[in-house]
């Protein structure tokens, strides 16, 4: 992107629309929270959270603090972790159903079964048969990602134009060719939206496993991740290190998806020509 | 474009031989599904698509047209009877007879000349001479200026001359196509009809032609095959003995064509009647649609 149009992109109108809302919500929030100064009547829930200028200067404190830093590693880690294994497990395993009827008719109905459990609803199991709290962890934000994953996949392979096959076939492909150059193209526009939305499920199921397990196996502290972080904020009374906690998730969920946006842009490039 | 018409390349010498290649069909029957809810689509039908001339077949619409082009494919198998291309039955789907589909079935994550190379690739054919047709194919159907983009960069006419280029890099001895202009607006219709025939012109290869429409029927066909309504079988066959090549304003003033186009509307109507009577919506529709031209 060259510089202009980076420029051009952030001083568009939709970006200063987006600007505008978001000062104008902490303006909100600002005059809610400090209410009871204000008014000297307390507004009902914005008069409870801490106002937005402390949440800044907290969080001003915490940008040289290495610990915080490691929270956003460790749930980045954790994250990663389980989606990369998820997709690694979930593509081959979506497109082996796709293709295979036998493999599909076994394993299916046992999927399906399996599928509608939450991933939290696996915590205590996962920790009592996993060695090391991290890998019930993983393996939890694993199973956030897995199911999406292996749906879409499924979906995806199984709603190909029949006449793209039946072309390929008459044009002479070999099974493998058609596997490589027609199911995999075809399907991969699904593999990018499961990803995407896997990979929100594992941000959500990452914070909730780290605030359960108590933040993994350094037993909370500096290895806890963000969710730990949040969670130990509340115990310890810092309210407002439990708004820099979310926002921090706001963030680093964003950024991921942002990553998947772009990693799936340059794989279908057909796509971005509508 | 028509200058690419008439340019000759020594790449394709080849494929501008004239093959002779000849389909028949005897006594053909498919149904669909089973028991008492068998459906019977194609019942007693015998036809041939005979060898370098241009086969149209019309008739109604869902009057079974479209399987009829699965078996010929080789994509489904007949209940009984027997589809043969130069004497052998047609079992499986093969380069020798390209399908063209109702609705564009490139693929749409390959550019323009990715989609035309994707024969000679899938079989392992990706050699000079390969490369060397494509350009060719791209200068004839005039996409060389559009052979990096997507298919859905494309007008469908475009796409429509781009899938014909993928199909013609293969030299299939017999052309099939299914509705192939359906869905164009009548200008690139038109334009398209009087393309295709150019091409057809070029090397007079076996092609066969499925089309719901007349004008574009009697514009493009040699010999005309006539349809019954559901199930489907030869219901006549027609030669249409306009002389080539023809041109959109001939054809609409030519007395002959006129009197094939009556002769065919009263045969089409007649089977439209008769699945009206069966309370088909589809040939109702159909029936209202052709009444209203006739007039």
């Amino acid at each position: 992107m060259s510089l202009k149009k980076f420029a051009d992109k952030i001083f568009s109108r939709a970006a200063l629309r987006g600007i505008v809302a978001i000062v104008i919500f902490l303006i909100i929030w600002e005059i809610g929270a400090r209410s009871e100064q204000l008014f000297g009547y307390r507004f009902p829930f914005l008069g409870l959270v801490p106002p937005p200028s402390d949440v800044l200067v907290s969080w001003a404190g915490l940008i040289g603090d290495p610990s915080y830093w490691q929270s956003w590693y460790m749930s980045f880690l954790r994250v990663f972790g389980g989606f990369i294994a998820a997709m690694l497990i979930g593509i081959p395993l979506g497109l082996f159903m796709a293709v295979n009827k036998t493999f599909y008719g076994m394993y299916f109905p046992t999927f399906e079964i399996l599928r509608p459990i939450p991933p939290l609803a696996w915590v205590p199991a996962s920790i009592i048969f996993w060695p090391t709290q991290e890998l019930s962890i993983a393996f939890v934000t694993f199973l956030g990602a897995f199911y999406t994953i292996v749906i879409n996949v499924l979906g995806g392979a199984r709603s190909i134009n029949k006449q793209f096959l039946q072309a390929a076939q008459s044009m002479g492909a070999s099974q493998w060719d058609i596997f490589r150059r027609i199911v995999l193209p075809a399907t991969l526009p699904s593999i990018v939206v499961g990803s995407a939305v896997g990979m929100g499920i594992t941000w959500e199921v990452v914070v909730a496993a780290e605030m359960i397990s108590g933040g993994g196996s350094s037993g909370g502290g500096a290895g806890g991740g963000l969710g730990f972080f949040i969670w130990s904020s509340y115990v310890g009374g810092s309210y407002e290190q439990i708004i820099v906690g979310m926002i921090s998730i706001g963030i680093a969920g964003y950024l991921s998806s942002e990553l998947l946006r772009q990693a799936g842009g340059l794989l279908t490039p057909w796509l971005k020509t509508r | 474009m028509n200058t690419s018409l008439t340019e000759e390349s020594p790449a394709l010498t080849s494929a501008r031989e004239q093959n002779t290649s000849e389909i028949v069909a005897k006594n053909i029957y498919k149904s669909y599904g089973a028991g008492p809810f068998a459906k019977e689509v194609v019942s007693d039908c015998s036809f041939t698509i005979e060898s370098n001339k241009l086969t149209v077949m019309i008739g109604p619409s869902g009057c079974g047209k479209s399987t009829l082009i699965q078996l010929i494919a080789g994509f489904e198998a007949t209940d009984s009877g027997e589809i043969t291309l130069n004497g052998s039955p047609i079992t499986d789907p093969g380069k020798d007879r390209l399908v063209l589909f109702q609705e564009s079935a490139l693929f749409p994550w390959m550019t323009t000349y990715d989609n035309i190379m994707y024969g000679p690739r899938a079989r392992g054919e990706d050699t000079k001479d390969a490369a060397d047709q494509a350009e060719f194919l791209l200068n004839k159907v005039g996409l060389d200026a559009f052979r990096d983009k997507y298919p859905q960069q494309l007008s469908g006419g475009m796409q429509r001359r781009a899938e014909l280029a993928r199909a013609m890099i293969n030299k299939p001895e017999v052309m099939i196509l299914d509705e192939p202009f359906r869905g164009l607006d009548n200008m690139s219709k038109e334009l398209m009809w009087e393309y295709y025939a150019g091409l057809y012109e070029e090397d007079r290869n076996t092609n066969f032609f499925v089309t719901t429409d007349i004008d574009e029927a009697i514009f493009l066909a040699d010999r005309l095959l006539i349809m019954t309504n559901l199930p489907t079988s030869t219901r006549s066959v027609i030669e249409i003995d306009i002389p080539r090549p023809r041109t959109i304003e001939e054809v609409v003033n030519s007395a002959r064509a006129n009197e094939i186009k009556k002769e065919v509307m009263t045969l089409l109507h007649e089977e439209a009647m008769k699945s009206f009577s069966g309370g088909s919506k589809a040939a109702a529709d159909f029936l209202d649609a052709y009444s209203k031209r006739a007039d």
